[in-house]
This record gives C-alpha cells, sequence and structure tokens, in this order.
C-alpha cells in the first residue's frame, strides 16, 4: 500500500539508494524513501540509528558516498553550490536548539532571512516577521533578545524564521527536545496548522512517540542506518516487528556482539 | 489589465460605486509582490476607498499576505475603507494561520460588501 501510494503521488522529496559513511564507518545503509507533497513524513528510531544524519543528508550538508536525493525534483548530490542556495529559499529548518543568533533581537532573527534572499521592501519584510510571530504565538515578542526567552519560545521563534520564507519543504531536528508536555503539544499542533494552511512539506526527525503520533501522516523507522519500515501511524503501530515494538514500548536495545568484531575494535584493528 | 511584462502579477483597476476596485490575476509572491504593493498603496495614496478582488489569484505568500496589511493600515490611517473580497479557501487559510481572518473585512463580493457597509 505505502509503495503504490508513493508513486501516484508527487514525491516533494525522494531519497534513493542513500548510502552514507562518517569515515570508514557506514551511516546509511541503502536508504530509499519518499515523502509526498504536503506530507508530514516522521523519521523516528534510537539513537544512532541515523535519523539525524539523513536529516543531514537531506538538507544537503554533507555528500553521500552514493545514491541521489531529490528535493522538488532536484538531485541535491549532483546540482552546483549556487543551484543549492537557490533551492535553499525554499527550505525552512528549525534546529534542535533553535540556532538564534543571540547578538540579534527575536525580530532581527525571524527576518534575517527576509534580508539576506529578497529585496522586498523594510515595511514588507517587518510585517512578514511579525505575521510569522504572531503564527507562532509570540506577537509582541520582537524586541526581546533570546536570553530572555524560555526554551519553548526559542523553538517557537526558530519556526517563526524557518516559516519566515513560506518555505515548500520545511525540516525539525527533535522539535519536542527539552519542552514540557504542554509546550510539545503546542508545537506539534503548530506544526499541523502550518501544513494545512500552506500545504508544506514537511520532515520531523524526533524520537517523541506521543509527537509522532500526534501529527505524522506516515513514519520512517531508521534502525542502525537502515529503513526497518515505512508506514502510516497505525502501520507502524500494529508491526509485528520486534524492534519496532522495543522503539514503541521504550525498551531497552539488545545489544548484539560479534565477538570477532568487538575483540577488533578494542584492540584498534578493526579497519 | 496591466501588462508590465516584468511582473508576474497583472491588474486592472475599476471604479465602481464608490471605491476603487483592485483585481489582481496571477501569483503574488516574493517576485510579484513588490509591484503589488505598489498598486495598493497608490490607491490609497489617492485618497479612495479601496477593495482587493482576489478571485483570479491563485497563490498569495506572506510577502503579499504583508503588503494587504500595509494597505490596510494606511488606510485606516487616513480614515479609508479597505477590504478583501473574492478570496479562495486557500488564501482565507493562509489569512487564518496568521490572525488575519480577524483583522480584514472580508466579504463574499462586492455587492455584499456594499450592502454591509
Amino acid at each position: 500500500m505505502t509503495n503504490q501510494t508513493e508513486t501516484q503521488a508527487s514525491a516533494a522529496i525522494k531519497v534513493e539508494d542513500l548510502v552514507t559513511h562518517y569515515g570508514s564507518t557506514r551511516i546509511l545503509d541503502h536508504v530509499n524513501m519518499q515523502v509526498n507533497t504536503g506530507e508530514i513524513m516522521v523519521i523516528m528510531g534510537g539513537s544512532g540509528s541515523g535519523k539525524s544524519t539523513l536529516l543531514r543528508y537531506m538538507l544537503g550538508l554533507h555528500q553521500a558516498t552514493s545514491g541521489s536525493i531529490k528535493l522538488l525534483g532536484h538531485d541535491i548530490t549532483k546540482i552546483s553550490s549556487q543551484e543549492m542556495d537557490d533551492l535553499r529559499k525554499n527550505m525552512g529548518v528549525s534546529f534542535q536548539g533553535g540556532a538564534l543568533f543571540n547578538s540579534m533581537t527575536v525580530g532581527q532573527n525571524v527576518c534575517l532571512p527576509l534580508h539576506e534572499h529578497t529585496t522586498l521592501d523594510e515595511n514588507t519584510i517587518q510585517i512578514m516577521g511579525r505575521m510569522k510571530l504572531s503564527v507562532v504565538n509570540l506577537g509582541g515578542f520582537d524586541d526581546l533578545m533570546p536570553a530572555q526567552l524560555s526554551g519553548g519560545m526559542i523553538k517557537r521563534a526558530a519556526l517563526a524564521r524557518a516559516i519566515v520564507m513560506d518555505p515548500k519543504l520545511l525540516f525539525f531536528d527533535e522539535p519536542s527536545a527539552g519542552l514540557d508536555p504542554v509546550a510539545a503539544a503546542e508545537l506539534d499542533d503548530l506544526i499541523l496548522r502550518i501544513r494545512k494552511a500552506l500545504n508544506t512539506t514537511i520532515v520531523v526527525v524526533t524520537h517523541d512517540l506521543d509527537s509522532t503520533f500526534r501529527i505524522a501522516d506516515r513514519i520512517t523507522v531508521l534502525d542502525k542506518g537502515k529503513i526497518l519500515m515505512i508506514g502510516t501511524v497505525e502501520e507502524v503501530r500494529n508491526s509485528d516487528n520486534e524492534r519496532i515494538q522495543s522503539l514503541l514500548n521504550r525498551e531497552a536495545r539488545h545489544v548484539e556482539i560479534n565477538a570477532d568484531e568487538y575483540l577488533k575494535e578494542l584492540t584498534g584493528q578493526k579497519e | 489589465m496591466n501588462n508590465n511584462s516584468d511582473s508576474p502579477v497583472k491588474f486592472e483597476i475599476d471604479d465602481e460605486q464608490g471605491y476603487l476596485v483592485v483585481r489582481f490575476e496571477g501569483e503574488i509572491d516574493l517576485y510579484g509582490t513588490p509591484h503589488a504593493r505598489e498598486v495598493i498603496l497608490n490607491c490609497i495614496k489617492s485618497k479612495r476607498n479601496t477593495v482587493i478582488d482576489l478571485s483570479a489569484v491563485s497563490y498569495i505568500d506572506s510577502s503579499g499576505v504583508a503588503s494587504l496589511v500595509e494597505g490596510y493600515q494606511l488606510a485606516k490611517n487616513d480614515k479609508l475603507e479597505f477590504g478583501l473580497v473574492n478570496i479562495s479557501d486557500a488564501v482565507l487559510s493562509v489569512l487564518q494561520l496568521a490572525h488575519l481572518d480577524k483583522v480584514f473585512t472580508i466579504h463574499a463580493s462586492l455587492d455584499e460588501r456594499i450592502q454591509a457597509s
């Protein structure tokens, strides 16, 4: 069912046979996935599963070993840096820590992409920035400095900056990390409202199950750099895959030891 | 209809029942907004009540909405009327996201607006 859904819908993001390494260690192992236009895809997995790595490659921050990543039809493993810069105008990113500039006001942070990438009149830019702060319920906070905001407010300010250019693609790295349950639920609601209003294609990397089940249209489950499953919330919930059930039930990971590999690793002989 | 080939936004302005009615056509986005903004602000500067008809606008982004906000504020400053008519569900969704559906006066048509005023 999933594959049929993917082929019939228009792909905003298509990852094909992606292989990546850090040094000699393979991180992503022949990953294939598609995110359809207007879809919210949650990428989940345990620590070290490769989910944040997959996000960074989708953002064009690293060069893949092999495979392709198409964003809005452009293969970012092949395009020039100028073409990537143009493509980034259609991409919004909300990083885990917010990544606001502490020396700038909240309003200046939010408007930064508009100053960098457009020639719009300053009045237009300022109104756009305030509108986006209003969207994330931070209306009137534009003159504050990031240090004056709570963790949840910083996340929302970062989201305002991520959507200030009305991106077609929106990426979140652990949006609910460090938030209390109410703030996390509010952020989930915002993500859903943005998708509904703007038909934005959204990719969320998280290990927060509550958030995943609230917002996901489909879920990609990664484990040890490989895709275990791509499916709807119900399909993932009902999966009989042992590893997926461990993730859902928050069970401790069973450590598999390959004696030879482990010995080489301890003695520094692993290639 | 305006045929400025440099702008992706086309428009025509009619004088109807005491209003300047601006009918935009096409997409009002980062590229079209500067032109659309100029058209809106010129209507307000001419001290006329203004209605923006968005029935032929297939897409409006935040920059276009910001120009509507700026036009509305200038009109209010000059005690002029400023309203939106014929907006699509997609445009309404964009306005609702920023809570602007509670700010603008929105009507289904110019006739409805005139009856309401």
